[in-house]
């Protein structure tokens, strides 16, 4: 029995593995037309303003000078999750990134003699000389197709190095490359914070003055960051994550509660150094964090596809503007959203009540249905809500497309809290993510939490335990509904005017990559989901960090959902449970594994 | 009184007639087999019991209370569990939460209660805790300790049968409906959960129904044994007497040939 669970091979025992020429061709091929792609749709273009390294490295050269580099890794690296193992990595993970390298940079060089001979800018605006004059560094065209093969062989080289070299080198080197890149990209934070610490020479010296780092700043923080991944833990993130559950309560506990504090003192502290671009993109993370943790329960713990989740947040919107413009087209109340008086919470719960409400509206027609039916009726739902909003029959009460202007701020007592200040609204955002986060903790691990997870495990077999499966449907998306409703309330008090056209089902869609690209199920997974997309890369309507990515924003998200879906499908910060889940097989196999150890050893269990 | 009583259940699908005017009941604290070919119908009466299936004609007596066209989650809140014939579980729930969720509907606290942690939740959650730890120990140190917190995809075939059956437990119901509780296990396998269905009566004082194809078990367990063929159902008694019996022998194994004069 043991006999057959001895695995492991004497590696130097077996020939060197050939390169793999059809596979070299197929990644250099490939890397040459991502490259070509990159330039054409004009990223290249429009990411040259922002600078890396001043003044030799630019977001547009990073943005194809990657290609080769990953390409160039993939093509030496063949695929090794079964069978016996491999021989030592060497010779040919470097020869087989070198020729990619150069099959990619000869497939570039000839994209850019095809755009110099030929001029497309009527029909593909991006397609012109101005391209040309970028790809070719003004060194005419052979010296700078020379330069793109032999760099991007180059780049394919260090791409097959990448997996010759030990671990903790290919760790800190990836750190370095990560660091610059970071700090070159958070500009905007970084100078905000020392400003606000004031402690400005540290920006001045690290950013040239026309953006990007400087050649000496650069060399600091990649060396720094590179000295960071060297020494940090190999474990990974999910491991210590695994070794923290296995510690003692109270230690847990106690460690638990110092990470809640730290991130509370933070959230409270922060903002006061911080600036007001800073605290926008803060604030709108905030927004998109409270819709995230609805939709992480109706999607992630209960798994509905609830695909018109928008239409809750534009109900929530909507009633605050009915209830506090002056401009509202039939009935004006005007109160105001002061949490003081009664009228704040008077409409906090008419907001509540009437998401509820069109929870249940939307839900128990739905309830019935299963999987992809339920995501095609949501998704139906949510643009009838939309275009109700839209339409003449309701231009009486809701305004049309002229929607509802002048929203009055929301206030605390005597403060007046301004849509326009971003830090006041920052707080009070962050106030009702907390609140939030509190209430999708304690429900998930709770009667209702548990029925959830049964629903989405196998619902007939929910049925048969005695759960009341269309009642715990319709209670998750109530739930779910309310929360996207306060978003709304605090989205409509913030911008201070509604709009149909902020409500599109894009929004729905954005909030579901925030939850999946996070993690399903996952409280801090939502968190993280959204400061990715929505503060890095930017909302539907919403600037991110990366104001250049605007208009590939969607291209950007959809690569992102792809190489998540491949490569981590349980998201950046998982449940555990989601994590078992997607990773059954190995676990299930180690479970056997071990049990059939214990068997042979004569211990039975 | 019988604790089901069941008159002349009827249940088509298309053209075929799964169930065709059946009779059947059960008495109280009885281990009653069901037995018949495959496609006889017995998995489609079980469905028919608890409601996944809602019966075309006839009616469907559970201590006195008529539960046909009930659905599934009101029959098991009346008292009637299931288990499945390809196990079901909720395989990435641990083993205890598994056994949790079964109690659903003997427990009632709301949203309210859970979000204010009150103390009758706190109460509520313990006991509901302590039950499936109850209900757990009634397999020995099968599913025991270190068990309890692994995920069910990780169990054994058996015992994620045993975690089935544990599952119908916990939702403290009188009648237990077992379909084919030991497919798939081995001769010793067998003979265990043999002695284990008939602890669920005589110690936990559960009225048990079996789907069984396994006969060792339908002998050793049965105080009467049922025999459906195409929906109806062709004998009944004990199992010396429907072993024996002429029709039965001819639904498992066919008529003998006729003998003809060439």
């Amino acid at each position: 029995m043991t006999q057959s669970l001895e695995r492991s091979v004497d590696v130097e025992e077996l020939p060197p593995n050939p390169v793999d020429w059809s596979r070299v061709q197929k990644w250099g091929a490939l890397g040459g037309l991502t490259m070509s792609f990159v330039a054409a749709i004009g990223m290249v273009t429009a990411l040259d303003a922002r600078i890396i390294i001043s003044p030799w490295l630019t977001m547009g050269f990073v943005s194809v000078g990657w290609i080769p580099l990953v390409y160039g890794s993939i093509a030496g690296n063949e695929p090794s999750e079964q069978g016996p193992a491999r021989a030592v990595e060497g010779e040919r993970e470097l020869v087989s990134g070198l020729v990619a390298g150069l099959l990619s940079g000869l497939f570039f060089a000839l994209f850019i003699v095809l755009i110099d001979a030929v001029d497309f800018t009527d029909i593909f605006g991006r397609l012109g000389p101005r391209l040309v004059e970028l790809l070719t560094f003004g060194k005419g065209l052979a010296a700078a197709s020379a330069m793109w093969i032999i760099g991007s062989g180059l780049l394919g080289l260090a791409g097959g190095a990448v997996s010759v070299v030990p671990r903790k080198v290919r760790k800190a080197l990836a750190y370095g490359i990560a660091g610059v890149l970071l700090v070159a990209l958070m500009e905007i934070i970084v100078t905000d914070i020392t400003q606000g610490l004031r402690i400005e020479f540290l920006s001045d010296w690290i950013y040239a003055l026309n953006g990007g780092l400087t050649n000496q700043s650069a060399l600091v923080v990649g060396l720094l960051s590179a000295v960071l991944g060297w020494r940090s833990s190999d474990q990974t993130l999910t491991e210590r994550r695994q070794a923290r559950m296995q510690l003692d309560p109270d230690v847990r506990f106690r460690k638990n509660a110092i990470a809640i504090a730290i991130t509370i003192l933070a959230v409270i502290f922060l903002p006061m150094i911080l600036g007001g671009l800073t605290n926008e993109l803060l604030a709108n993370v905030g927004l998109f964090v409270l819709m995230g943790l609805g939709l992480n329960i109706v999607v992630g713990s209960a798994g509905l596809l609830d695909l018109g989740y928008v239409a809750f947040f534009a109900v929530g919107a909507y009633l605050t503007a009915v209830l506090t413009s002056p401009f509202s087209p039939s009935w004006a109340p005007e109160l105001t959203l002061n949490f003081l008086s009664w009228e704040g919470w008077v409409i906090l719960g008419i907001v509540l009540i009437a998401a509820a409400l069109a929870g249940i509206f939307v839900g128990t027609p739905v309830v019935r249905l299963r999987g992809d039916y339920l995501a095609i009726v949501t998704l139906g739902f949510g643009e009838i809500i939309r275009i109700l909003f839209l339409s003449d029959w309701f231009a009486p009460y809701f305004g049309g497309a002229q929607g509802i202007t002048q929203i009055p701020s929301a206030a605390l007592g005597p403060v007046e809290i301004r849509g326009t200040s971003s830090q006041a609204m920052f707080y009070l955002i962050s106030v009702f993510v907390g609140i939030a986060i509190y209430v999708a903790w304690r429900l998930q691990r709770s009667r209702a939490g548990r029925a959830w997870t049964a629903l989405r495990e196998d619902e007939d077999v929910a049925e048969a335990m005695g759960i009341n499966t269309a009642a715990i449907k319709l209670t998750a998306f109530v739930t779910g509904a309310m929360f996207a409703s306060m978003a709304g309330m605090l989205f409509a008090v913030k911008v201070g005017s509604v709009f149909p056209n902020s409500f599109k089902l894009l929004v729905s869609i954005v909030i579901l990559v925030i939850v999946i690209v996070g993690g399903m199920g996952s409280i801090p997974g939502v968190i993280v989901g959204a400061v990715v997309l929505i503060g890095i890369l930017g909302g539907p309507t919403q600037p991110g960090l990366l104001q250049e990515f605007g208009e590939f924003k969607l291209l950007v998200y959809g690569v992102i959902l792809v190489v998540m879906m491949l490569k981590r499908p349980e998201g950046l910060w998982p449940s555990l449970r989601r994590q078992r889940e997607l990773h059954q097989d190995e676990i299930g196999q180690d479970a056997w594994l071990q049990l059939e150890q214990g068997a042979a050893e004569g211990t039975d269990s | 009184m019988p604790v089901l009583e069941i008159v002349d259940l009827k249940k088509g699908f298309g053209g075929v007639q799964a169930l065709d005017g059946l009779d059947f009941h059960v008495d109280k604290e009885e281990i009653v087999s069901v037995i018949g070919p495959n496609g006889a119908g017995k998995t489609s009466f079980f469905n028919t019991i608890t409601g996944y299936f809602s019966p075309d004609e006839g009616r469907i007596l559970f201590n006195g209370i008529d539960i046909s066209g009930h659905q599934p989650h009101e029959i098991t809140e009346l008292g009637i569990a299931r288990t499945f014939q390809n196990v079901r579980l909720f395989p990435n729930m641990t083993v205890l939460e598994n056994v949790m969720v079964a109690q659903h509907c003997r427990s009632k606290t709301g949203i309210f209660g859970t979000l204010l942690n009150t103390r009758s939740f706190k109460r509520e959650e313990a006991e509901i805790e302590a039950n499936a730890k109850d209900v757990l120990a009634f397999f020995g140190e099968r599913l025991k300790g270190y068990r309890w917190d692994q995920p069910a995809y990780v169990l054994s075939y058996a015992n994620r049968r045993r975690l089935e059956i544990a599952r119908a437990m916990a939702t403290f119901p009188e009648l237990i409906l077992l379909d084919e509780p030991t497919a798939g296990m081995n001769p010793k396998e067998t003979a265990e959960l043999t002695d284990l269905i008939r602890q669920l009566r005589d110690d936990k004082g559960f009225t048990v129904v079996l789907i069984e194809h396994e006969m060792r078990v339908v002998r050793d367990v049965s105080d009467r044994v049922v025999v459906l063929d195409h929906g109806v159902k062709i004998a009944e008694g004990d199992y010396e007497t429907v072993s024996h019996d002429p029709d039965v022998i001819e639904a498992y194994l066919g008529r003998p040939a006729e003998k003809t004069d060439e």
